[in-house]
């Protein structure tokens, strides 16, 4: 199946797949929103695991087992849900399902409305999926009653940025991860934590500052021209009410707040302290799941409601992606502390979903998307990692570690397969997400793409560089007794690891149920982003022709060479 | 003499002085705080033995919350749009949505200042009977600002409240930083009042009336000949109630004031005084100078953008929790003034909502600083804070999340605050201040995040041992109030509707008496 073909299959289809969608919203339920469990999947998903962090915290605080029970059977329960939503995911339907809608603040247009599409459903399933085996992964080391409320209530933000297709639902989401995490972070981390807790804080909400006002714009410039006020992101997003200008500052607000969380070259420097500095547990979720918050949002976000100034940034935006992936890489391969070289293999990764996501083609996108996925299993095993080899020697510096792999095998047999999957191995997850992105972003930006090939390469570099500090040799003193994995690490690794052998070996289903979602989000960036040169409701020919992307190039008016 | 000023003024010598028919429901709420007030102050005179400090307590929540109920009882009424709102006494008082809003929020705030003095009064040993007389006579002054519907009626509502507040700042008579906070209080606050009053007087000559009806009528239907007189006025009257308000550059006296008067009255002043502030000011330049709102947006703009600079600007480098909450309520008041500035019925709106979200969210965290404070007023430091959460985990969490609600973190009040009056400037095209504002909150987040670090973080051992000895008192009644405020913070923080909606019809109604 050649490059070519993908981009343009389907075009037809996913138009009629927007019209569905269409005529879904504005229903106050669609009929699937209930499921077979009698109740809303998707507000169970947000609610479930709130009320879990609820029930925490009344709990007695000298009882920690208690509070960390309910926080296992509230996350469980939230897993089982979300792998219930997979297998009741309709595989053909590009549009949102399972949607759910409801009036919260009537003045300001503002409603419950969730829904989930083959973009966010695999986010909602790591979410769904890496809590319970950080609550079961990690023992916090000391107060587990406020640590688990806390972690209970950073899965229904993130819950919630996933699923939420109302943009003040969004936002209050996307703010209200930030108290939980920063607490945690400060609660609960290593020597640093205020430092880190503070910046972590401070950048993010700087960040999406902005955004609350570019939403509010967007909102208010949707009303003067439609006569509705309305917060709603489908009918925003489809209406296109915005002029070209205007969209696109409203674009750079949307895409700072995005940027830092992502977080893009240069807004990345919280990011390496954060992590560093945050207990085990947090530091997996962070990675696996909050980087992926703005990455999800540049996608849901800013192409959605801003196609015409998401393919005007374009170029800017692949440029930071690919410098990202080259900066990160880099400085991953000096550090000395083996936590903090993870934190940089982070921002080569991200490079790499944005330049997946701005190259406009269904490859990069669909890689993408799989990318953030790869990238929560694979980095949040690596923080794992990283935290049982922290537990047993007490510290994280490459120089003190030595010849691991004769003391702990089976860690390092372990560490060795995420180590591949983080690397791009083929055969493994890793690489099936970095060969779209590379083959998407080759098609419209080739030089881009091939900087980005090398960041591989060096991916390659700075973790068998590290991995043969860590692991090879002879151990000596604390280093040679250091004993192995334990039976409820492996049972919480077991998963990821079959994760990123199935991906790797057989990624089809979840192409599949992505790649619906992505044809038409590019049909809708393809139809709105040249609005001024076509008349409204001109079908454009599906052209194909000899050089690739050239089509695509004029669509997009002429960017990207 | 008088004769010679009637016959000036046009009414004829011999006619009988015609009285005005005063219409007693429309003054209910503020009669009950007045007669209440005396009331108190007789009972205490006559008794023969001191009276417990619970008595007092309790009838000043008695008092307050009566005057709450019977201002909410007009509610139907006014927002009737068959009967809708009424002047009364010649048109010099006004009874609409804004005024019963307004009388209530300012009831709700005596309440739980009575509550949260209670155990103050008790732990510093100072007289209940003087301090709930000077309460509720301050809040009347509040009430009778929100219903003034003339310059000279606000001017009284103004002066009782300040006078009643020059001396409760220093209520805590053995404290002499109290002491200076009265005398500075007093000082700055009768140069203002000065302020204001000229600006009337201009005002007047300018317009020929001091009824805001026919301010709005004549501007609405005439260019003033004198048009610097009435411009001159105008910008006295936003002088003197941004004073009152504590807007930059009329905000000096706010930090020293707020830091050395007892916690509970600061609390009244963040809380109470602000609000009946902006009532006036959206009462007389939002709506009776509506008309000259070119001349007057760019003047709260810069006076908004200055605001939200300086006030989390000042307040990231306190060392002093009390200090840095008085400073943050200088940046609140920039938030306020952004719905202010935005002249439109959704800034007043958003004012409003702005007001009664903050007035709990500034109760609350007054309040907990009131529990932490030793005898005699001393150390709001921020080390006093140190671990608090290991010492008090419910007290902190409250205190947290109060912060967390200034900070503007969604599904606190503050955030729908924020978004309301931020809303309210995007929709008016202010988007450079709107952004400011934004940008601004994220300093002010530094200010609040870094006590909620030390509650959290911060370990009591090292260099606070006495405030681990001090173990901290939470008595009922403030524990009842800091309940109330948190159930406010977080109930209109996740449902906010009801209170849009009674914020949506409660803006100012101009009614002209002679129309």
């Amino acid at each position: 199946m050649s490059a070519r073909f993908l981009l343009r299959e389907g075009g037809l289809v996913n138009m009629l797949g927007g019209l569905s969608v269409l005529s879904l919203v504005g229903t106050q339920t669609s009929g699937s929103a209930t499921s077979a469990l009698g109740f809303p999947l998707l507000t169970g998903l947000v609610v479930i695991p709130a009320i879990g962090a609820l029930l925490v915290a009344m709990t007695s605080a000298k009882r920690g087992d208690f509070a960390r029970l309910i926080g296992l059977l509230t996350s469980v329960s939230v897993g089982a849900l979300s792998i219930y939503l997979l297998t009741q995911f309709v595989t053909s339907d590009a549009g949102f399902q399972f949607t759910t809608q409801q009036v919260w603040v009537e003045q300001f247009g503002i409603s419950w409305h969730l829904g989930v599409d083959g973009i966010s459903l695999f986010m909602v399933v790591l979410t769904g999926l890496l809590f319970p085996l950080v609550l079961v992964g990690v023992t916090p080391h000391h107060d587990p009653k406020p640590y688990t409320a806390w972690m209970l209530l950073l899965e229904a933000g993130c819950m919630g940025v996933f699923l939420s297709l109302d943009l003040f639902l969004f936002f209050v989401a996307f703010e209200i991860v930030l108290v939980p995490m920063y607490f945690l972070i400060s609660g609960w981390g290593s020597s640093e934590r205020e430092y880190a807790a503070l910046k972590f804080f401070l950048f993010t909400m700087a960040g999406s500052a902005l955004m609350l006002v570019g939403i509010l714009t967007l909102a208010f410039l949707h009303q003067q021209a439609t006569g509705v006020l309305t917060f709603d992101l489908v009918e925003i997003a489809e209406a296109q009410s915005v002029a070209e200008s205007t969209g696109r500052w409203l674009f750079l607000a949307f895409a700072l707040a995005f940027a830092v969380k992502v977080p893009i070259f240069p807004l990345h420097t919280w990011l390496p302290d954060a992590h560093t500095q945050a207990p085990t547990g947090a530091s997996v979720i962070l990675a696996g799941v909050m980087l992926k918050l703005g990455t999800y949002g540049l996608l849901r976000f800013g192409l959605y409601l801003f196609p015409e100034a998401a393919s005007y940034f374009a170029p800017l935006l692949v440029t930071l992606g690919v410098i990202g992936i080259i900066y990160g890489a880099i400085v991953a391969a000096m550090q000395r502390d083996l936590k903090r070289l993870v934190a940089y293999s982070s921002v080569a990764h991200l490079g790499f979903i944005v330049l997946g996501t701005f190259a406009f083609t269904s490859q990069g996108l669909e890689g993408g998307i799989l990318q953030m996925v790869n990238h929560g299993i694979s980095t949040g095993a690596l923080f794992l990692l990283v935290g049982m080899i922290y537990e047993r020697r007490h510290t994280r510096e490459i120089s003190e570690l030595h010849g691991l792999q004769k003391a702990a095998p089976i860690l390092a047999v372990v560490f060795t397969v995420v180590m591949f999957s983080s690397i791009g191995l083929p055969g493994l997850n890793g690489f099936v997400g970095e060969f779209l992105i590379l083959i998407g972003s080759f098609v419209t930006r080739r030089w881009w793409a091939v900087v980005a090939a090398s960041g591989v390469i060096l991916a390659a570099l700075y973790l068998l560089w590290a991995y043969q500090r860590v692991f090879h040799g002879e151990p000596e003193g604390e280093n040679a007794t250091m004993p192995d994995l334990t039976w409820r690490e492996g049972f919480v690794l077991a998963p990821l690891l079959v994760a990123i052998v199935g991906l790797g070996v057989y990624p089809k289903p979840m192409l599949d149920r992505i790649e619906p979602a992505v044809e038409r989000l590019i049909d809708h960036v393809d139809d709105n982003s040249d609005f001024n040169r076509a008349p409204a409701g001109s079908v454009k020919p599906v052209k194909v022709d000899q050089h690739g992307g050239g089509a695509r190039h004029e669509n997009l008016g002429g960017l990207g060479r | 003499m008088i004769t010679a000023m009637f016959a000036q003024v046009g009414v004829p010598v011999d006619a009988p002085l015609v009285l005005p028919e005063v219409a007693w429901s429309a003054l209910a709420p503020l009669l009950i705080l007045i007669v209440g007030a005396l009331g108190v102050l007789v009972i205490t005179a006559l008794s023969p033995r001191s009276l417990p400090v619970g008595f007092f307590t309790i009838t000043t929540v008695a008092i307050a919350s009566g005057a709450a109920v019977v201002a909410v009882s007009a509610w139907d009424r006014v927002t009737d749009p068959t009967r809708g709102p009424y002047t009364a006494i010649a048109g010099a008082v006004t009874v609409d949505g804004f005024s019963v809003l307004v009388t209530a929020l300012l009831g709700a705030i005596v309440v739980l200042v009575a509550l949260l003095a209670d155990g103050h009064l008790r732990r510093e040993g100072l007289s209940a009977a003087e301090f709930s007389v000077l309460v509720l006579l301050s809040a009347s002054g509040g009430v009778m600002m929100a219903l003034a519907n003339d310059l000279i009626v606000m001017f009284l509502g103004l002066e009782v409240l300040s006078i009643a507040l020059y001396v409760l700042a220093g209520y805590q008579v053995n404290s002499v930083k109290s002491q200076e906070s009265a005398m500075k209080y007093f000082l700055l606050g009768a140069f203002a009042s000065a302020f204001l009053l000229y600006g009337i007087a201009l005002v007047y000559g300018g317009t020929g009336t001091t009824n805001l009806g026919e301010i709005g009528g004549f501007l609405s239907r005439n260019v003033p000949g004198e048009r610097g007189l009435m411009l001159g006025g105008m910008v006295m009257l936003i002088v003197g109630l941004g004073f009152k308000v504590g807007v930059v550059p009329f905000q000096s006296w706010v930090p020293d004031v707020y830091q050395g008067a007892p916690t509970p009255v600061t609390a009244f002043m963040a809380s109470g005084v602000k609000v009946a502030g902006f009532a006036a000011l959206l009462r007389v330049i939002v709506s009776a100078f509506e008309v000259q709102a070119q001349d007057w947006r760019p003047v709260m703009w810069v006076l908004a953008i200055l605001t939200l600079l300086v006030g989390p600007a000042m307040a990231i480098v306190q060392s002093d929790v009390k200090r840095m909450l008085a400073y943050s309520s200088v940046s609140h008041a920039g938030f306020i003034l952004i719905g202010v500035q935005a002249a439109s019925d959704q800034g007043t709106a958003g004012s409003l909502f702005y007001l009664f979200a903050y007035s709990f969210m500034a109760l609350g965290a007054f309040g907990v600083v009131s529990l932490i404070v030793r005898q005699g007023e001393t150390g709001a430091d921020i080390g006093q804070f140190r671990g608090l959460s290991k010492r008090r985990p419910v007290l902190a969490l409250a205190f947290a999340i109060f912060l967390l609600a200034q900070t503007g973190v969604p599904l606190t009040s503050g955030f729908m605050a924020k978004f309301s009056v931020i809303g309210a400037a995007v929709s008016s095209e202010s988007y450079a201040l709107a952004m400011v504002a934004m940008l601004t909150s994220v300093v002010g987040a530094f200010a609040y995040l870094r006590v909620v670090m030390a509650m959290y973080v911060g370990s009591t051992d090292e260099n606070t041992v006495d405030a681990q000895l001090t173990r901290v008192q939470i008595p009922a009644s403030a524990g009842l109030a800091l309940g109330l405020a948190l159930l406010v913070t977080i109930g209109i923080g996740i449902l906010p509707s009801a209170a849009l909606d009674a914020a949506r019809d409660a803006v100012p109604v101009l009614i002209s008496p002679t129309r």
